[in-house]
């Protein structure tokens, strides 16, 4: 069978610049390949001689989708260094961002990126002139989470009302209780969007992936918990960098990250899910399951529902936030900086961001690191494509096109963020 | 309802939001003002409670520093003056088009394009940027007393 090149040269409805090439060799995937030529940012760079109080301001404008996520991971991994441990209703407040975050980040990658695959739409705007009513529930559903952002964090995006140590102001309890009214049209609308995802139609595409997901005790995780795998890694935050390499690969200008002992694995909904399915609410438990999901979900493409069933985990979880919230006497403690390492690892709605710093007595930063889910999932990616778009092989050039673009947006890769990440590329005659 | 887009903190990107500031008092009070960094969630709510509607956004085409064009979108697309593959950065253009699907488009919908210049942050509005907001200002209050 003759030898083919199929090339996506500018990948769509992914955030940032990346392709895909293909490269088959009598009718078998010889290789595949995601480049990423987003050019790359110097953020690490950038944080070195800055004080410790910039981080999160700083390391939010990674990302205008994912800010939240940033900022948490740099909080933390500051107050890991300085001793700092926050709790009552400042820690709630970080659940309850997150919340936002998930819920508007989701919300747009299901119903503007990642739908118009399944219903055979070229862009989210062609899918709203036959879907108004699923494009409008999910328009109205971001915007639910953007308002908790906009009223923790001060504005919808890069929010700058968080602060090493807490917050530098927190919300009233009757200005909550507006947002919970809200958050209550939210929930419905995210079980109506479970239904609507269940509903697609998905290739039977499953594969044995290595998932790697924070776990904490009790909750499903944002913020806090060890990192664990599918084949038993449980570790700290701070021994990331003990088990996970990062290496440059030419096709990249994100480091592709690999576990030391075991390569390449999956972090993200689908890790997250099929390792803390017991910590989602109740609510969104039984959502999943009456989606045909089961307590672990190995199909990429259903990761669409998966999300979903995030999104109603993320506003039930915020009404329970905010039903039990009493306003601290503080929104920060005090801090006194010193020479130190920090580490902490959050789950952006992507997947696993980690952070490390290391501070002057002074607190100025010295070196920082910074490693995104995007820049992770490169190599899990990359296997999606030879195993999966081998079942397409039978397609037109430009069916073929579509699910290689397809099998990338399953991952919702945030390339900006990943940059130290998209186009499709297929060889061949 | 009269829409100042931009980010008040990026040079002569705040002309929209200048524009609408420059506009409080001197229309109807039944005319809301409003000012927007153009989220496309937050725009296409604004869009769906208008009857009719006014935006005022910076933009860049090569066309001289404070030129002002006037687009009546509620038939046509707005002329698409870069493209953008990622609905993480949904410009202007593309929440038009999402609320015109949608059926969320007032049936009246006029855009004002200003030309900018510098974009630096912190950067005041330009020179000829400044004189074509005042100028923008004076046809929004001429139309509307119409």
């Amino acid at each position: 069978m003759a030898n083919r090149t199929i090339r996506v040269e500018q990948l769509t409805r992914v955030e940032g610049e990346g392709a895909v090439k293909l490269e088959i060799r009598d009718g078998r995937i010889h290789s595949a390949q995601l480049r990423i030529f987003e050019p790359p940012r110097f953020f690490e760079a950038l944080l070195r001689g800055r004080a410790y109080t910039e981080a999160p301001d700083i390391t939010a404008r990674i990302c205008g989708i994912c800010p939240v996520a940033y900022q948490m991971s740099a909080v933390h991994a500051m107050e890991n260094a300085l001793g700092i441990e926050v709790s009552g209703p400042v820690r709630d407040l970080r659940r309850l961002l997150y919340c936002g975050e998930w819920i508007e980040s989701h919300a747009l990658h299901i119903t503007m990126l990642h739908a118009p695959d399944f219903l055979g739409f070229d862009s989210g705007i062609d899918m709203a002139r036959s879907h108004a009513d699923a494009v409008r529930r999910g328009l109205a559903l971001k915007q639910a989470g953007n308002e908790i952002i906009a009223l923790l964090g001060g504005r919808e995006i890069h929010p700058v009302t968080v602060r090493v140590g807490g917050f530098y102001r927190v919300p009233r309890k009757r200005q909550l209780a507006v947002l919970a009214e809200r958050l209550k049209w939210a929930r419905e609308a995210a079980l109506e969007t479970v239904r609507w995802t269940a509903g697609f139609e998905f290739p039977a595409c499953d594969r044995d992936y290595r998932f790697v997901a924070l776990r904490h005790p009790a909750e499903y995780p944002f913020n806090e918990g060890r990192i664990v795998s599918s084949d038993g890694l449980d570790i700290p935050s701070a021994e990331f960098e003990a088990h996970i390499d990062e290496t440059q690969v030419k096709r990249s200008t994100a480091l592709h990250a690999q576990l030391r002992a075991a390569g390449p694995y999956l972090t993200g909904p689908l890790a997250r899910y099929s390792l803390n399915f017991a910590r989602l609410s109740p609510v969104a438990q039984a959502a999943a399951l009456s989606a045909g999901l089961g307590r672990r979900c190995t199909n990429p493409f259903r990761s669409i529902v998966v999300r979903a069933v995030e999104v109603l985990h993320a506003c039930d979880e915020a009404l329970r936030i905010i039903a039990r919230y009493e306003e601290p006497d503080e929104p920060a403690c005090a801090i006194e900086p010193r020479a130190a390492m920090g580490i902490a690892a959050t789950e952006a709605p992507r997947g696993l961001l980690y952070h490390r710093y290391r501070l002057e007595a002074d607190g100025t930063i010295l070196e920082a690191r910074i490693v995104p889910p995007t820049a992770q999932n490169q190599a899990a990616i990359e296997e999606d494509l030879r195993r999966f778009s081998e079942e397409f092989l039978t397609l037109s050039p430009e069916r073929l096109r579509r699910r290689c673009e397809q099998l990338v947006r399953n991952h919702d890769p945030c390339i900006s963020c990943a940059t130290h990440f998209l186009r499709l590329e297929l060889t061949g005659p | 309802m009269v829409i100042g887009l931009g980010n008040a903190g990026r040079g002569d990107d705040a002309a929209g939001r200048t524009c609408v500031a420059a506009l409080r008092g001197r229309l109807a009070d039944e005319i809301e003002l409003i000012e927007s960094d153009g989220e496309p969630a937050a725009l296409l709510g604004l869009l769906a409670r208008a009857s009719e509607a006014c935006l005022i956004d910076a933009c860049v085409s090569g066309a001289q520093p404070g030129t002002v064009r006037r687009f009546d979108v509620a038939g046509h697309a707005l002329p698409a003056l870069a493209a953008i593959d990622s609905t993480h950065g949904l410009g202007l253009s593309e929440a038009l088009e999402l609320a015109r699907a949608l059926g969320m488009l007032p049936a009246r919908c006029v855009v004002y394009a200003i030309e900018g210049l510098c974009y630096d942050p912190g950067a005041p509005l330009t020179a000829p940027v400044r004189a074509a907001v005042t100028a923008v200002a004076a046809r929004i209050v001429r139309a509307s007393a119409r």
